[in-house]
């Protein structure tokens, strides 16, 4: 255990982006905890007298067409993103992991199924077939969370297949099946803890792209039903601003999106580095 | 550092090529008119299943009818179409018979079809006989004038058509000067029918068979269109621009920009901020703008269910709406008002006009209270998603003022592929709408909007046997007084009623440069290239 | 001796791939059908009666049950007919036949553009591994990769061409005054090019070029990040350690052998990128009025249209089918050794 600290302060002090990583993960898991009670307007609360006001030390980051603080939705925002990329990247997870563990132990039928399965998904265009599910499924933010687990679905399976297909045949593995377990057993207690590393890095590049996936989908008008705020519809609700000056309305929360996926595309490099020192890329 | 110079090397040379301003040949410039819109036609037939709005545009300028509008230049200084006025278009004189059931129409004798083909009789009949044919819209287009059988349209001889009337309907006439009876090159189209498509709608969704001004070059469905002038026609004034170029670009902000930069001549249907900006003074881009005849952006509410069946719940509605506030951040003023009137019997027998109601919550409250419903209720705020720049604004808006007498609701937006499957299904309790009538008369609005015979445009499902009897009547007044007073009447029912709420009437605005002039206000809200001109 | 078993492997390989085309074809069969919005109400116009809805229905042949109009589409499909686009009106192999090479050329362009500062990037951040070089080029890398597309392809149309007025007009493939190049390939650079037409190839490179940076952008970070861990593995390699103990100069050692060496690993994450962003290019394609295959697409879902969504997916799929495939062929050509396995 100790070891284990000694090499996250070693790698942490090799690469600081790592570091300022977790500070931003830190800062935004507050946001979303507490940007709600913390925001200075009410998010919803429209006031046309001071429609699309710049900046100003009233609105920091300036007022929206209906006059709504663009801060105070912005900070409110934070936790339905979260939210939404919490939960397809947690679907995606448990699901795949599953799947792609189980087809890498026990191989045959059930893992070439499996496979393709993930090939299939994989074939489409993917944020294509995200639009098409949203379409067909209707405008919520479930479906987004669907949407966006099926598409990161293969990723998974494909991990955990590879990592499950190695330890198959590990030493350890060979020892606690003499040892009288059974496949459910060693699954469970063996292999799919032994997993979990590896895909604790696709999880983290995986939440980045949750957001911006939800974000390109209220682009095209399939995003989160209004007024809630979101930080993909109001980019999208800004962008049309931008040609004539008003241009923050898109660039806070454009910015405030960039940060979150910026900070767990970051975070991804720097859970690899923890967890496998070797493969640092 | 060398790979870093060579990449270095790589990108300036690239972005070299970025920095010379794009040349044209000047003179190729100063005939063609580059016009840029949020969406191309998706047929060259007016006639086709499913032809969209800019398809009536090109046949408006491809193809002639036999009758046009006159102008007329309106207080603002901007010219318009005048809808008391036909003028002769393909046929160059007509007679209505004494007892006003038929009309005989002379054509032209030197008009002839880009093809070379004059343009006969036969060619007329033709093309009425296939608008009923086709079915669908053009089909009722024609019988909303009392166009419905083929046995209507009569050949005498070569240049001479007799149209017979049914009964005598004031709309016959101005239905024939509407887009959708344009005459066809009967010939051409018919060497392109097949046994299964005998009406040639295959061929003519990606062929103009026609006659008008403008022939159309080239056609990229979802890119460009491109109309190159038609030196033979003869309905009219050789039109002055030799070339049109249409491109579709879907980014209201992309258009704004091509708009300022000087790099588009004219965009139609500006959305209203940008129109409200552009038309600010010093801008670079004029501004012409136009009340949308017919039409109104209204809260509409389904009478049939609880709680909108009861009227005080949708009157308590119509005084919650912040009505100022949507003109201002939805509408940027770019409309005309229609609530604050001061009274809701309506003193003139014109529409669209204000009716009574205006901001007021404690009226609201009082009468939510009357119904028994100051517990309030909640319910779902459906809009179409293509009308968003508009529709999405008004809706939160109108979500948070109905949240102060208790209607709690969720907005849905619906994307424009299943609007129109929602409207049909009658099932949405509240929405927000736009509905514009392309015949410029009180009654035609009503009939479709508020008529017993709930057509798909009555949105609210409303059926009030009184007011049919005023819409019926009217249709068929030919005393002005009583007709004035028949309007009267179904406005005033609608206002006291209020199954849906006006609150205002749309601006068309057109933006071009300083230097296009003729720009011309068209009912179907298409452009007419004819009359434009660039100096 | 090499030949027979890479035919062998794209035999393979594509009797390999059938499954998922089929899943692909079947699924996207499903989801265009459960997609809301009826199009025989849209198309039958503004003011059609629920009969009027119905009559369109059946010349639609949308009154059939599922699999009847299932098997109908197979047949059509047997036949290399994908339908005919309910919105533009026209048969939609045709218009993503025109619309392909402007997909194309945009995405092959953007990979280039990518390719050019990223590779470059990957070799100094891993020659100065640790160093603020390799930090930077992560940040900026990373950077890019958090940007919505849609949202960088705005900014740069407001700073270049509203603000700067350097780009030229985003409206598609070419300044409206001018006319596309005698179509030979369908990609405006190389038919300019063929016609001889400078003044063309310069409209269309400039036309190309926002378009093409916004999504570069995008698609730096998986390149530099291959390109920098294939270098370091390359350079700790025993051979490079040999090189480099035989005392040829570092220049030698990093661009003559390790680079060469870690151009393998770079080519297929190339490939990858590549069909990614034919994917991807959807948004950007909106932004710009490119006319390409997403654009067509994204218009069709709204309408659900449903002819175009399934022929641009199954196109979709086909392309990145072909594209691993090519893949794999090259990497067994390239490196012998693969093609044992």
């Amino acid at each position: 255990m100790n070891a284990m600290f000694k090499h996250a302060r070693y790698v942490l002090q090799e690469n600081p982006l790592t570091l300022f990583a977790f500070g931003l993960f830190f800062f935004l898991v507050l946001l979303a905890a507490f940007g709600q009670v913390l925001a200075p307007y009410d998010p919803l609360a429209s006031d046309t007298a001071v429609a699309l006001q710049a900046p100003s030390l009233a609105h920091w980051f300036g007022t929206d067409q209906l006059g709504r603080d663009i801060l105070s939705r912005v900070m409110t925002a934070t936790r339905l993103d979260f939210a939404i990329a919490l939960s397809a990247v947690a679907l995606s997870f448990i699901i795949g992991s599953v799947l792609g563990c189980g087809a890498g132990f026990f191989g045959g039928g059930f893992e070439r199924a499996v496979g393709r399965t993930a090939d299939t998904i994989m074939a489409f265009p993917l944020f294509v077939l995200a639009m098409g599910i949203v379409a067909a499924l209707g405008n919520s933010v479930a479906n987004i969370v669907l949407a966006t687990a099926v598409i990161n679905l293969p990723f998974y399976i494909r991990v955990a297949r590879t990592e499950a297909s190695v330890l198959r045949n590990a030493e350890f593995i060979e020892a606690a099946r003499l040892a009288g377990g059974g496949n459910a057993r060693i699954l469970a207690l063996h292999i799919y803890p032994n997993i979990l590393p590896p895909m604790m890095v696709q999880i983290s590049l995986n939440m980045g792209w949750a957001i911006l996936n939800a974000a390109g989908l209220s682009f095209i008008g399939l995003g989160v039903r209004p007024p809630t705020p979101e930080w993909g519809i109001m980019v999208a609700e800004g962008a049309s601003y931008i040609i004539t000056g008003e241009w923050w309305i898109a660039l806070f929360p454009g910015a405030a999106l960039m940060l979150a996926v910026f900070c767990f595309n970051l975070l991804g490099d720097g859970l690899r580095d923890l967890i496998d020192p070797r493969r640092r890329t | 550092m060398r790979i870093n110079s060579i990449a270095a090397a790589l990108i300036a040379s690239t972005l070299s090529a970025f920095f010379y301003p794009a040349a044209a040949p000047a003179d190729a410039r100063q005939e063609t008119l580059l016009i840029v819109n949020e969406l191309g036609p998706n047929s060259l037939d007016i006639h086709g299943v499913g032809a969209n709005r800019p398809a009536y545009g090109v046949a408006w300028n491809c193809y002639d009818r036999l009758m046009t509008y006159g102008k007329l230049t309106l207080p603002g200084g901007s010219a318009s179409y005048d809808y008391n006025k036909l003028e002769p278009e393909l046929a160059e004189s007509w007679q209505v018979a004494p007892d006003g059931l038929s009309a005989t129409f002379k054509l032209r004798k030197d008009a002839r079809f880009h093809d070379g083909a004059p343009v006969t009789a036969k060619d007329v009949k033709w093309s009425l006989d296939r608008a009923l044919a086709m079915g669908g819209f053009p089909a009722f287009q024609m019988k909303a004038g009392s166009l419905e059988k083929p046995e209507q349209f009569v050949v005498l001889d070569e240049h001479t058509v007799r149209i017979d009337f049914p009964r005598k309907d004031k709309m016959t006439m101005p239905d024939l000067a509407v887009p959708v009876p344009s005459i066809y090159n009967s010939e051409l189209a018919k060497k392109n029918a097949t046994p299964d498509d005998p009406w040639a709608a295959n061929w003519l969704k990606n062929n103009c068979a026609g006659g008008g001004a403008y022939k159309v070059t080239s056609w990229k469905p979802g890119q460009e269109i491109v109309f190159e002038r038609y030196d033979g026609w003869k309905s009219g004034p050789l039109p002055k621009m030799k070339r049109i170029i249409v491109r579709d670009v879907p980014s209201a902000g992309n258009r704004r920009a091509l708009l300022e930069r000087g790099d588009a001549d004219m965009s139609y249907d500006v959305p209203p901020k940008d129109a409200q900006e552009l038309a600010k003074a010093g801008s670079k881009v004029n501004i012409v703008s136009q009340p949308v005849e017919n039409a109104t952006w209204y809260v509409g509410m389904n009478v049939v269910n609880p709680p909108f069946n009861n009227p005080k719940v949708r009157q308590a509605v119509a005084y919650a709406i912040p009505y100022d506030k949507i003109m201002d951040s939805a509408f940027y003023g770019r409309a005309v008002k229609l609530y604050g009137a001061t009274s809701n019997e309506p003193a003139s027998a014109v529409w669209p006009q204000p009716f009574a109601y205006r901001t007021d919550v404690a009226k609201a409250k009082a009468l939510m209270k009357e119904a028994g419903m100051e517990n309030g209720f909640e319910t779902t705020l459906s809009f179409d998603l293509g009308q968003a720049t508009i529709s999405e604004p008004t809706a939160i808006l109108l979500q948070e003022a109905l949240a102060q007498i208790g209607i709690k609701t969720t907005i849905n937006k619906i994307p424009g592929a299943n609007w129109r499957s929602a409207l049909l299904k009658k099932d949405m309790p509240l929405i927000i709408n736009r509905f514009s009538g392309w015949l410029n008369y009180p009654e035609y609005f009503f009939y479709w909007t508020y008529h017993g015979q709930n057509a798909v445009f009555n949105t609210m499902s409303y059926q009030n046997p009184a007011l049919d009897k005023f819409i019926d009547a009217a249709r068929l007044d030919t005393d002005a007084k009583k007709y004035a007073a028949d309007v009267k009447g179904f406005i005033a029912l609608a206002a006291q009623d209020v199954p849906r709420v006006p609150i205002a009437q749309p601006y068309l605005d057109v933006a071009m440069q300083k230097n296009i002039s003729g720009y011309t206000y068209w009912f179907h809200l298409q452009p007419d290239y004819r009359q434009l001109e660039k100096k | 001796m090499a030949r027979k078993p890479v035919w062998g492997t794209i035999f393979r390989r594509l009797l390999g791939a059938l499954p998922s085309l089929a899943g692909v074809v079947v699924v996207t069969f499903i989801l265009t059908r459960a997609l809301p919005g009826d199009p025989a109400a849209f198309f039958a116009g503004a003011a059609a009666t629920p009969e009027a809805v119905e009559e369109v229905r059946k010349q639609l042949g949308l009154d059939k049950n599922l699999a009847q109009q299932f098997l109908r589409y197979l047949s059509e499909l047997a036949h290399g007919d994908l339908g005919q686009s309910l919105t533009t009106g026209q048969p939609v192999s045709t218009e993503l036949v025109n619309r392909l090479p402007a997909s194309l050329e945009l995405t092959l362009f953007g990979l280039l553009l990518a390719a050019v500062v990223a590779i470059p990037l990957g070799v100094l951040a891993a020659t100065r591994r640790d160093s603020w070089i390799d930090h930077v080029s992560r940040l900026i890398t990373t950077a890019g990769v958090s940007l919505p597309v849609f949202f960088t392809g705005l900014l740069l149309i407001y700073i270049f061409y509203f603000k700067l007025g350097w780009a030229p007009s985003p409206m598609g493939r070419l300044d409206p005054y001018a006319s596309a190049p005698a179509t030979v390939t369908g990609f405006f650079i190389i038919d300019s090019l063929l016609a001889r037409d400078l003044g063309l190839l310069t409209a269309s490179l400039k036309q190309l070029l926002l378009p093409a940076i916004t999504m570069a952008i995008f698609v730096m970070a998986p390149l530099a990040r291959m390109t920098r861990a294939a270098m370091l593995t390359a350079l700790s390699s025993d051979y490079t350690r040999t090189t480099r103990a035989m005392g040829l100069s570092r220049y030698t050692v990093v661009y003559r052998y390790a680079l060469r060496n870690a151009l393998l690993p770079v080519v297929t994450t190339l490939g990858m990128v590549f069909s990614f962003m034919l994917g991807a290019n959807v948004l950007v394609e909106k932004v710009f009025s490119w006319p390409g295959i997403g654009a067509y697409a994204i218009e069709a879902l709204v309408a659900s249209d449903y002819a175009p969504v399934q022929g641009f997916v199954l196109t979709m799929a086909i392309l990145y089918v072909l594209l691993n495939l090519v893949i794999d062929v090259l990497y067994s050509i390239i490196d012998p050794r693969m093609a044992a396995q």
